[in-house]
């Protein structure tokens, strides 16, 4: 058992070795100068380049600004999904009459529905928050629905045995079991929710850090630009962090022996 | 989903219900707008821009652009994929290097692949690229992984080297999730290529819906709208008949995950 932990260590040390050695030979590559400096930055300008920008709090606002609009259009979703998603997956009628309308919406490239909403909305941040529910709420809705139509039928019969009221049955009974499904549908939207951030700032110039992202590139302050990669990546990877901790929180009852 | 077979006809009145309110809608309240169009004439613009070729033409480069990244990016993360399943020590050691990429979005790339390609076919290959190589990369890894272990004692048994055990044995095996691999991925490639269209490059079905829309021209714009939507519909439909006919049950349990 030891010395599995100890396997475990070095391996975990061994893989940040390799990751500082691929940081390296991109300085490497950066300072010989084979690939001109306008694309390829070492990574000591783009660290620098991060530190300059937060701490003229350019970065923060851009970074702030895609946090809004990703969150916002999320939430717009969650809620969306979770009330028809319940109202759908509970009734079976209801669900045969949307899943061809569903089996439609999607395969279909969230993305084609920009123009779209430039059409209606014009090039501003309902626009950003429309496009991404719209982008975040088929996978979360089906999962849903998914949820909702498959609890078990004899927990109704106990519910229906205890007596309990309606309302009563949906809250102490139907939504816990749900529960699992709801949530990893809101967990595999928070990334096409980002993406769709980025995509909606770039083409609308919204404040964010896609529109930064473009502009550092249209400018050639390539530095700049890989800082604001950097930046998106680390917003991902938190985010799915965040939402993984939180369902795990949330789902802590179902670990502790039925 | 519904396995009754016959026609889910309760299905049908939604759909019929919004495209019939909306040319109702439209025609009786007499609205001349530049934002939406009736959907007869959304129809009527669909089939000129199938008569003339415009819309085949725009297809085929959105395809182009999302097949080729498929298969540079998808063919690379699964060669990878398969060599950190069965080279776990590989996997250990870039699991920081993985892990730091993987969550940049692939959209965020853009403009670097912009910068260095500049438009065209070159950017497309390299964002649609990312994105399948991650997906393929992680998917294949687990299928790999997911190998029935008795298939290995018996590889160990026939003394076979660890090539012919991954060729002979390991790669049939996951075979069928590999091919789920495949088909999430190649729905993905059709996604990304069509963002990057309507984002930055002039080309392709992604361009075609911006431009009608900013030349107002809003039956074209639905017209693409509905096309993009059967574009995708077909692709997943084709991909999953294909899994269906090729491996059966095998590659259904695994989707149920």
């Amino acid at each position: 058992m030891k010395s599995v932990m100890v396997f475990t260590w070095a391996g975990r040390a061994a893989s940040f070795a390799v990751a500082a050695c691929v940081i390296w030979i991109w300085q490497m590559v950066a300072n010989s100068g084979a690939i001109s400096p306008l694309f390829l930055p070492g990574p000591d300008k783009a660290w620098a380049s991060l530190q300059r920008g937060f701490a003229s709090g350019v970065l923060l606002r851009q970074t702030f600004g895609t946090l809004q609009h990703m969150f916002f259009g999320w939430l717009v979703a969650s809620v969306l999904a979770i009330v028809l998603g319940s109202m759908i997956g509970m009734y079976p009628t209801a669900r045969r009459a949307v899943t061809p309308l569903l089996e439609f919406l999607r395969p279909l490239p969230a993305s084609a529905v920009i123009p779209l909403a430039i059409a209606f909305m014009g090039l501003s941040n309902g626009m950003a928050t429309f496009v991404i529910a719209f982008g975040t709420l088929w996978p979360m809705l089906l999962s849903t629905i998914h949820g909702f139509s498959s609890v078990e039928p004899r927990l109704y019969e106990v519910a229906r045995a205890l007596n309990i009221g309606r309302l009563e049955t949906i809250r102490k009974i139907v939504l816990p079991s749900a529960l699992p499904d709801i949530l990893a549908g809101m967990r595999i939207s928070v990334t096409s929710a980002l993406i769709l951030s980025v995509v909606c700032e770039m083409i609308a110039g919204l404040d964010g850090l896609g529109h930064y992202i473009m502009v550092s590139a249209r400018l050639y302050r390539s530095p700049d630009l890989f800082a604001g990669v950097m930046l998106l990546g680390a917003i991902g990877y938190l985010s799915s962090l965040v939402v993984t901790m939180a369902e795990n929180r949330l789902l802590r009852w179902r670990h502790r022996g039925h | 989903m519904t396995a009754t077979g016959r026609l889910n006809w309760l299905g049908m009145i939604l759909p019929l219900a919004l495209v019939l309110g909306l040319e109702l809608w439209l025609r009786t309240a007499g609205i001349v707008t530049d934002i939406l169009a009736p959907p007869s004439q959304v129809i009527v613009a669909l089939i000129g821009g199938l008569l003339n070729g415009t819309i085949l033409a725009a297809t085929l480069k959105t395809l182009t652009g999302a097949f080729g990244g498929l298969l540079i990016g998808g063919s690379l993360g699964m060669l990878l994929g398969i060599v950190f399943a069965v080279v776990p020590v590989i996997d250990r050691a870039m699991e920081v290097t993985v892990e730091a990429l993987r969550p940049i979005p692939s959209v965020a790339l853009l403009p670097v692949a912009l910068m260095v390609f500049g438009f065209g076919y070159g950017m497309e290959f390299a964002i649609v690229g990312k994105s399948c190589f991650f997906l393929m990369l992680i998917l294949t890894r687990s299928a790999v992984r997911g190998v029935e272990p008795r298939l290995r004692e018996v590889a160990r048994a026939l003394r076979l080297s660890r090539a012919a055990t991954t060729w002979k044995i390991i790669l049939p095996a996951s075979l069928p999730r590999l091919f789920v691999a495949f088909r999430l991925a190649a729905s993905l490639s059709l996604v990304i290529s069509i963002t990057i269209e309507i984002a930055v490059n002039p080309q392709g079905l992604g361009y075609a819906i911006m431009t009608a829309q900013q030349a107002l021209r809003p039956d074209l714009m639905l017209a693409y709208f509905v096309w993009i939507g059967l574009v995708g519909l077909c692709l997943n439909a084709g991909l999953l008949l294909a899994q269906r006919t090729l491996f059966g049950r095998a590659a259904l349990t695994e989707e149920a995950r």
